[in-house]
């Protein structure tokens, strides 16, 4: 087991970055533009980086499995973004936003990082404002915040409902100056299936384009990956359908450590599904737990209309259980609990997959268009999708997988531990620790596209002055090439006989089932067992039609869930060897007797690397030790 | 509920497209269209015929992927609705629904019922952003901004992109798009500097992709963000004055 170079520099923490700052080697703007970057995905932290190193005069070449730069995952996120402005004047600052991050993330994130994020965060806003992001704003004209995902102070920053939409949107603007004066060059539909090493050291890509069926070559000085998270491992969750892990998964297989791959957020209220057709869930706004009252009813053979179930015989569980905290206890406690109220058969809805989150007491209070006022629009998606109207019923909702805090291993430069290989946003591992709070995820995005990759990638570039990029008739290029075609010929020569998504589905159920809100040694080893036998059969049964000289997504699909495979398997690994309970990773074997997770700081206070070794059940473990100067460790308590 | 579906089938750009006809069966009310398309592709699957391809990502109405003529009418029937968002308890058992890709001149068919929309992409190139480039910004609440003034803003912002706006419009303009995202930019204070610029570099680029408009008003009615067509005549406002001073910048 080795031991990670995290390269976070000396001195004080508050000064760490500025410092470094000044100590990393530049890059002459007059030589810039003999350096070639590739960017590998366009949400916020991709768009955000290829338009700021368009800018600075690098030569930039930014891929896309999507049809236009403007659709990325990111553009779904609903609720803010944060950042320690203070302009409330309630008490917030870096070191505090700082603080919240470190402790939310159950004190497994490394501090200088999240530091570093807090101290960029006010100018992520400066510059999104800058562009013309219509940010919500008070009567006097200055920008309005609301409070978030348990944060005691006010520091989300958001627009309407569609938060992610207009910051990626203001990115893409960016972006596409810098693809107009020719700086970067956008190569939409098209998506990377390789990473190619030479020396070490990455050296491009191999992609394919989803409309011709085209293999390519890219070589580049350095590489980023921007390409967001794994939550649809699960298969039904809350992520674009399209989101993936291939990109991440082809470094991973080419030596890029994979980190805390069992670290996934279920977030509580999202829509229950209502069929096995279901192909996604739909998030309800967190917002929502501020009026709404989360219950389900005492007796498991309760049939009447929820109104006619008089007061003593629902159980509001997280009232009774935090009642400090009560409905707005943070994520993966509130998703734990709707858990055990649903497997001991108390779940509502036809399917008995929910529990009730109730406005009738806000409705009382404040009347009907009050209550519009504020939730209208999520009360119309609800109605939308569910059929159902939540001014007269209760709504119904349960976790889905809605976030992976796991992701590449990445030193303070946010280089993998292949250089010249970068990655950012959720992608990578870095700031979110087990358990990401809410509003902070499009804040780490931004923050590594728009405020530190652009400096820690030229220390990286700078030595390389004068060095051409590798060329790419190079062999490992051909032998990259030669492995993506023997993979697309062989899946569609398998003639199996189920479906890519068949095959997903059931990947998704036990990942669910073993590895989801609670995760217990015996759960694990019997998914370690499952996953390689359904693996096996996917090989030899999957079914794709079609060719691939055309558009064809069963087969963009197979190669995703292929990956999802080997990932499954590393998830639960990772899962079992964490023999604690923090965050989002909770073994049953390891709580409170109050059922509370219980931490093993003296034995688990690292963050858990993995390298690949050929074998998907046999990677080799590696251990970053986290160190914690500034943040006392304390047993997080909402009660 | 049991359905007839009458597809558009096209193997590729240039290959001639047909439609085919195949039977949706045991179709839940609670499905959403998609999902009833995933269905009938599983089934397509099984009994080995290619499935459909059609576009889709977010199923959350926000991303501006998904997009289909359903029964001739851009997103389908609901009003302010993107197909993803689109569900089958809007239709009864028996049903007949024909289902197009968007078709206009300037989105290309690339199969099925999926088309190619990066003429949007080249309008924003030309113009649709605020120069700025990173690190240079001044604090976020140094410019005021009137709240009623930040919400119009957001009003045009919610555009999605998805391209409905042409689909519906008999003309193929998108003049619906390209001044939601004028107007967002051209009534904030952050895109005073560049406005009458702006306008011109984007009007010039819509026009060379995109019919004229005869202000029908089909656009608006199949906008999934209700985009209003007021928009267009703020455009056609800034165009006119742009054109006359004669301000094309730089
Ligand atoms: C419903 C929902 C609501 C959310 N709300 C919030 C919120 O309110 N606040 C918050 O802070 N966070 C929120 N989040 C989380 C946040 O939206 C994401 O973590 C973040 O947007 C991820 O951004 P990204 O740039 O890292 O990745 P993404 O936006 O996922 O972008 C990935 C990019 O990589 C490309 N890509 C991937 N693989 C490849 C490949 N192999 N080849 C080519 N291209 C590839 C894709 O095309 C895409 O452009 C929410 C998430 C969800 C699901
Ligand atoms: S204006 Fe409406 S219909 Fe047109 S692209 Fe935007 S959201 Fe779609
Ligand atoms: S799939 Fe994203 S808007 Fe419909």
């Amino acid at each position: 087991m080795t031991v990670l170079d995290s390269r976070v520099p000396d001195g004080p923490l508050e000064s760490k970055w500025e410092d470094h700052k000044f100590d990393m080697k530049l890059v002459n703007p007059n030589n810039k533009r003999r350096f070639e970057i590739i960017i590998v995905g366009t949400g916020l932290a991709g768009a955000s980086a290829a338009a700021t190193l368009g800018e600075l005069g690098y030569k930039v070449k930014v891929f896309t499995y999507h049809d236009s730069a403007r659709r990325a995952h990111s553009i779904a996120a609903q609720g803010g973004i944060n950042a320690a402005k203070n302009y409330h004047g309630d008490g917030d600052s870096v070191f505090r936003l700082f603080y919240d991050t470190v402790k939310g993330g159950d004190y497994r994130s490394r501090e200088a990082n999240v530091h570093r994020l807090a101290e960029v965060s006010n100018s992520i806003i400066d510059q999104c404002v800058a562009q013309g992001v219509p940010f919500a704003r008070e009567y006097g004209g200055l920008l309005d915040n609301r409070s978030f995902g348990g944060a005691q102070v006010s520091r989300t920053f958001y627009a309407r409902g569609q938060t992610g939409q207009q910051l990626l949107l203001g990115a893409y603007q960016a972006l596409s100056r810098q693809v107009k004066e020719g700086n970067v060059e956008l190569i939409t539909k098209s998506e990377m299936l390789e990473l190619v090493v030479v020396d070490g050291k990455a050296a491009g890509i191999v992609v394919r384009d989803l409309v011709t069926g085209e293999i390519t070559r890219h070589s580049a000085h350095a590489t980023v990956l921007a390409t967001g998270g794994y939550a649809n491992a699960f298969f039904l969750s809350t992520m674009a359908m399209a989101s993936n892990v291939t990109a991440a998964w082809r470094a991973h297989r080419k030596g890029a450590f994979f980190a805390n791959p069992s670290f996934t957020q279920i977030h509580p209220t999202a829509i229950p599904s209502s069929d096995e057709f279901q192909s996604k869930l739909t998030l309800m706004s967190e917002s929502l737990r501020n009026d709404g009252r989360i219950w389900v009813p005492e007796d498991p053979d309760e049939s009447r209309h929820p109104a006619d179930i008089p007061e003593e015989e629902r159980d509001y569980y997280l009232e009774r259980r935090y009642p400090a905290f009560g409905n707005l206890a943070p994520r993966d406690i509130s998703s734990r609990a709707a858990k055990v109220v649903v497997d001991e058969g108390k779940g509502v809805g036809p399917l008995k997959n929910g529990v009730y989150l109730d406005f009738a007491d806000v409705m009382e209070r404040l009347g009907h268009d009050a209550v519009a006022d504020k939730y209208g629009n999520l009360f119309e998606m609800y109605e939308r999708i569910t059929g159902e109207d939540p001014y007269e019923v209760p709504m119904r909702i349960y976790p889905a997988p809605h976030y992976t805090m796991g992701g590449l291993w990445v030193d303070y430069h946010l280089q993998t531990t292949i250089p010249g290989l970068f990655s950012i946003g959720e992608s990578n591992f870095s700031d979110h620790g087990a358990n990401r709070l809410g509003a902070s995820a499009l804040m780490q995005g931004l923050a590594d596209g728009y405020f530190v990759l652009p400096y820690t990638i030229g220390d990286y570039l700078a030595p390389m002055l004068g060095q051409p990029k590798v060329e790419t008739s190079a062999p490992e290029f051909d032998q990259a090439e030669q492995d993506v075609q023997a993979r697309i010929e062989k899946y569609l020569n398998t003639n199996g006989t189920r479906s890519v998504d068949w095959f997903h589905r059931e990947l998704g159920k036990l990942l669910w089932d073993y590895c989801g809100m609670e995760r217990t040694k015996e759960g694990l080893e019997k998914a370690l067992s499952e996953i390689p036998a359904l693996r096996a059969e996917f090989e030899r049964d999957v079914r794709v039609l079609g060719s691939a000289e055309s558009l064809n997504s069963s087969l963009e699909k197979v190669g995703r869930v292929a990956d999802f495979f080997e990932l499954a398997e590393l998830m639960c690994k990772d899962a079992l060897v964490r023999e604690e309970s923090c965050g989002g990773h909770f073994r049953a074997e390891h709580q409170t007797d109050d059922g509370e997770a219980q931490r093993d700081d003296e034995n688990f206070a690292h963050v858990t690397a993995w390298e690949w070794t050929g074998d998907p059940g046999d990677p080799t473990e590696h251990r970053e030790q986290l160190d914690f100067e500034y943040v006392t460790l304390t047993q997080r308590s909402y009660k | 509920m049991n359905l007839t579906l009458r597809v558009w089938r096209q193997a590729g750009p240039d290959a001639p497209g047909r439609f085919e006809t195949y039977e949706a069966k045991g179709i839940s009310e609670d499905s959403s269209f998609l999902e009833m398309l995933d269905t009938v592709n599983e089934e397509l699957v099984a009994e080995g015929e290619e499935p459909i391809e059609f576009m889709h990502d977010c199923r959350e109405g926000i991303c501006g992927t998904c997009g289909l003529m359903i029964n001739g009418r851009a997103h389908g029937p609901e009003l302010g609705t993107a197909t993803c968002q689109l569900h089958m308890r809007t239709y009864s058992d028996g049903d007949e629904l024909v289902i197009e890709p968007f078709r206009a001149a300037g989105f290309p068919i690339i199969k099925d019922l999926v088309v190619g929309r990066s003429a949007f992409d080249r309008i924003i190139e030309a113009g649709g952003y605020v120069t700025v480039d990173t690190g240079s910004a001044p604090d976020a609440n140094l410019t005021p901004v009137p709240k009623e003034t930040a919400d119009l803003a957001m009003d045009a912002a919610a555009c999605i992109g998805c391209g409905a706006c042409v689909a519906a419009c008999p003309n193929g303009a998108a003049q619906l798009f390209t001044s939601a995202k004028i107007s967002q930019l051209n009534v904030l204070p952050q895109g005073q500097p560049e406005r009458y610029q702006r306008t011109l570099g984007m009007v010039e680029v819509m026009e060379e992709h995109f019919g004229s408009c005869t202000n029908m008003g089909e656009c608006e009615a199949a906008c999934p963000k209700g985009i209003s067509i007021d928009f267009i005549a703020m455009m056609n406002k800034d165009y006119r004055k742009a054109t006359f001073a004669g301000r094309k910048a730089g």
